[in-house]
C-alpha cells in the first residue's frame, strides 16, 4: 500500500505542474497586453516600461513562469487588479462558500443517486426502473442554470418560501437554520448532475452484482435479502464513492453558472468579476486553485477507492 | 467431373434459396432505429427545431429585433404575441425560433471540430504507438485536470467574450475525451488479426489506416461524439448566459435567459421559456445518441 501511495503521489506531480503551465499561459491567450487592463489609455512610454518591470513582464517568458510558480508555491498569487487585495485572500473567502455549496450539492446528489440507483437496480425492467432512467437522462440534459431559475420562480416568486439570492444575512456561511434556507435552492440545483450520474452508476453496479454467481450462491445458502443487500453495498461502495468524489470536484469547478443565478459569493462569482474586469491575476489564481483542488480530490478518491477495494491495487 | 460441379452449384443455389438475403448493416441499423419510438420522436422534434431555425424568416410571426416599450413583458396568449414578449417588447415566439440558429450552431460546431481534431490525434496516437502516443496522450491528460465547465469558462474568459471564442473554448474542452476514445478504440483494432493480415499481404500504412482503422474506429467515435452534443448545447448556452458568448441584441437561448432573469418577478414563465428550449433540444440529442448507440450495437 505504501509503495502504491508513493507511486500515485509521484504521478500527481507532473499533472499539477502542467496545470500551472496551462493557468500561466492563460495570460497569453488574453487579447492585447497583460497590462492593458490597468494602464490608462494615455499612459506614457516610461510608465509602461516601469510597470512592465514591476510586474516582471520585461523578462523572458520561462523566467516569468518560474517566478510566478515560485510565488504561487508559497501562496502568493499576486494582487487583484480589480480590488487591489491579494488574490489568495480573495480566493480563500470565496472558496469556502463554494465548498459549502458543493458539499450540500454532493450530499443531496449522493443520497438521491444511491436511493434511485439501488431501487432501479433491484427492480430492473419495472416501471420504477424506467422512471429512474428517465430522471437520470433528464438530470444530465437539463441546463442547470435554467433549473435554478425555475426553482426560484416556484419557491421564491410564487410561494415566497425561500430566498432567491445571496448566501445569507452575514454575507458568508454559518451553520444555522437561517443560512440553510439560502443554500437549499442552489444546492438542489447543483445536485441534479451528480444525482443523475450516481443513479446511473449505482443502478448498473447493483444490477451487475445481483446477477453474479456468488449472489445466487448466497441466496441458495439461505441468506436473507438483508444479508444479500449487505454484500451488494460492500461491492458497490468503492465505485459509487469514487464517482461521487469526482462529481464533488466537478461541482467545485462548475458552480459558476449556478452561483451566477443565485448570486452566491463563491469562486464562480469571483471568476465572473475576474473575466469582466479583465483581472488576469485573479482569473489565473482562481482557476489554478480550483484545478489543483480537482487534481488533489481525484488523488484522494483514487487512494480511498484502493483502500476500500484491494483488487485495484493488484491490477 | 461435370456432375461434381453441378452438385456443387446446385447445393449453393439451394443454400441461397434457404438463407434469406441479409440486409446491409446500415439498413438493419436504420430499421432498428425506426422501431425505437423514443428515438423517432426525438429525431422529429430536433428536425422541427432545426427546420424552424433555418427557415426562421418564413416561419416567425414578427421581427426578432423590433421591440416596443408599450408591449414589454406581455404574458402568454397576448394578442399578436402567442408566447408573450420579452423585456424590450420583442415577440417571444419569434425570438425563440430565431434563437435556435445561434444556439444550435454554437452547440454543434464545437463537437464537429473537436471530432475532427480529436479523432485525428487519437487515431495517430493509437496507430503509431510508442513515443508519439505518449506525447499526444499525456498532453491530452493535462486537460483532464480541469473540470469541463471551468476549462470552458477559463479559456473563453481569457480569450474574451464572443461567439467565435466561445466555440474555440468548447472545441478545446471536447478534444481530450474524443481523442481518448479514438486512441483506445484504435489501439484495440490495431492489434486485431485482420490488420496483421493486411500488413502481411503488403498493404501500406496509409491503406491500413484508411480501410481497416478508419472503417472500424470512426463509427464508435462518431456515436460517442453525438452524445457530447447535448452537453455542448448546455455549455454553449451557458457561456452566453454568463455573457461570454453572443451579445445583445442577438437572439440566442442562453443570452435570452440571462436578459430575462430580472423579469421573473413580472412574468416568470415567459422568462423561463428560452431555457425550456435548451432543455428540450439537449434531452432530444441525448436520447437520440442513446438510440443510435443501441441500434448500431447489432450484437444485442
Amino acid at each position: 500500500m505504501i509503495f502504491y501511495l508513493l507511486k500515485r503521489l509521484l504521478l500527481v506531480v507532473p499533472i499539477a505542474l502542467s496545470v500551472t503551465v496551462v493557468c500561466f499561459s492563460l495570460v497569453y491567450l488574453a487579447p492585447g497586453d497583460p497590462l492593458s487592463a490597468i494602464l490608462p489609455s494615455d499612459a506614457s512610454a516610461e510608465l509602461i516600461e516601469k510597470l512592465k518591470k514591476d510586474y516582471g513582464l520585461d523578462k523572458p517568458v520561462p523566467v516569468q513562469y518560474a517566478i510566478w510558480l515560485g510565488r504561487a508555491l508559497i501562496g502568493d498569487l499576486g494582487t487583484s487588479i480589480a480590488t487591489g487585495r491579494p488574490v489568495t485572500s480573495e480566493i480563500g473567502r470565496a472558496i469556502s462558500n463554494t465548498l459549502v455549496l458543493a458539499f450540500f450539492g454532493s450530499l443531496i446528489g449522493f443520497a438521491l443517486g444511491v436511493s434511485f440507483g439501488t431501487l432501479a437496480g433491484y427492480r430492473q425492467g419495472s416501471w420504477i426502473d424506467k422512471g429512474v432512467t428517465a430522471i437520470a437522462v433528464a438530470g444530465v440534459s437539463v441546463p442547470h442554470y435554467w433549473l435554478g431559475m425555475v426553482l426560484v420562480i416556484i419557491f421564491s416568486v410564487i410561494l415566497g418560501a425561500l430566498p432567491a439570492m445571496g448566501a445569507g444575512p452575514s454575507g458568508g456561511w454559518a451553520w444555522d437554520f437561517e443560512h440553510m434556507k439560502y443554500v437549499l435552492l442552489p444546492a438542489i440545483t447543483i445536485s441534479v448532475i451528480p444525482t443523475a450520474i450516481v443513479t446511473r452508476t449505482v443502478r448498473a453496479l447493483v444490477a451487475d452484482i445481483l446477477g453474479r454467481e456468488f449472489v445466487t450462491a448466497l441466496r441458495a445458502k439461505g441468506l436473507t435479502d438483508r444479508g444479500v443487500f449487505a454484500h451488494v453495498v460492500k461491492n458497490a461502495a468503492p465505485t459509487s464513492l469514487a464517482v461521487m468524489g469526482v462529481q464533488l470536484g466537478y461541482l467545485m469547478g462548475g458552480s459558476i453558472l449556478v452561483e451566477t443565478v443565485f448570486s452566491w459569493p463563491g469562486t464562480g462569482f469571483l471568476l465572473n468579476t475576474a473575466i469582466f474586469q479583465r483581472d488576469i491575476p485573479l482569473l489565473q489564481g482562481t482557476i489554478l486553485v480550483l484545478a489543483l483542488f480537482f487534481v488533489g480530490l481525484n488523488l484522494v478518491v483514487d487512494l480511498v477507492q484502493t483502500a476500500l477495494d484491494p483488487r485495484i491495487r493488484r491490477a | 467431373m461435370n456432375t461434381v460441379v453441378d452438385d456443387f452449384s446446385s447445393s449453393v443455389l439451394k443454400n441461397n434459396s434457404v438463407a434469406k438475403a441479409t440486409a446491409g448493416y446500415w439498413k438493419t441499423v436504420f430499421r432498428r432505429l425506426l422501431k425505437d419510438k423514443v428515438t423517432v420522436v426525438c429525431l422529429l422534434v430536433l428536425l422541427a427545431v432545426v427546420l424552424m431555425a433555418i427557415f426562421a424568416p418564413l416561419v416567425a410571426p414578427a421581427d426578432p429585433f423590433k421591440g416596443s416599450i408599450l408591449k414589454r413583458l406581455l404574458p402568454f396568449g397576448s394578442p399578436g404575441h402567442l408566447l408573450g414578449s420579452d423585456e424590450l417588447g420583442r415577440d417571444m415566439l419569434t425570438r425563440l425560433i430565431y434563437g435556435g440558429r445561434l444556439s444550435l450552431v454554437m452547440g454543434i460546431t464545437p463537437v464537429i471540430s473537436a471530432f475532427l481534431v480529436g479523432a485525428f490525434l487519437g487515431i495517430v496516437a493509437g496507430f503509431m504507438g510508442g513515443h508519439v502516443n505518449t506525447a499526444i496522450m499525456r498532453t491530452v491528460d493535462v486537460f483532464y485536470a480541469f473540470p469541463s465547465v471551468l476549462l470552458a469558462v477559463a479559456i473563453s474568459g481569457a480569450l474574451g467574450a464572443g461567439i467565435f471564442n466561445a466555440m474555440v473554448a468548447l472545441t478545446i474542452v471536447f478534444i481530450p475525451p474524443i481523442a481518448r476514445v479514438s486512441e483506445s478504440v484504435t489501439t484495440q483494432v490495431r492489434n486485431l488479426d485482420f490488420v496483421e493480415a493486411a500488413r502481411a499481404s503488403g498493404a501500406s500504412s496509409f491503406t491500413i489506416i484508411r480501410v481497416h482503422i478508419l472503417g472500424n474506429v470512426l463509427g464508435p467515435v462518431l456515436i460517442y461524439s453525438t452524445g457530447l452534443i447535448s452537453v455542448s448545447m448546455i455549455l454553449a448556452s451557458g457561456l452566453s448566459f454568463l455573457g461570454l458568448g453572443t451579445r445583445p441584441p442577438e437572439a440566442e437561448w442562453g443570452l435570452m435567459l440571462n436578459t430575462l432573469r430580472t423579469a421573473i418577478y413580472v412574468n416568470p414563465w415567459v422568462a423561463a421559456l428560452p431555457g425550456t428550449m435548451i432543455f428540450i433540444v439537449s434531452i432530444c440529442f441525448n436520447l437520440l445518441a442513446d438510440g443510435v448507440r443501441s441500434a448500431m450495437d447489432v450484437t444485442q
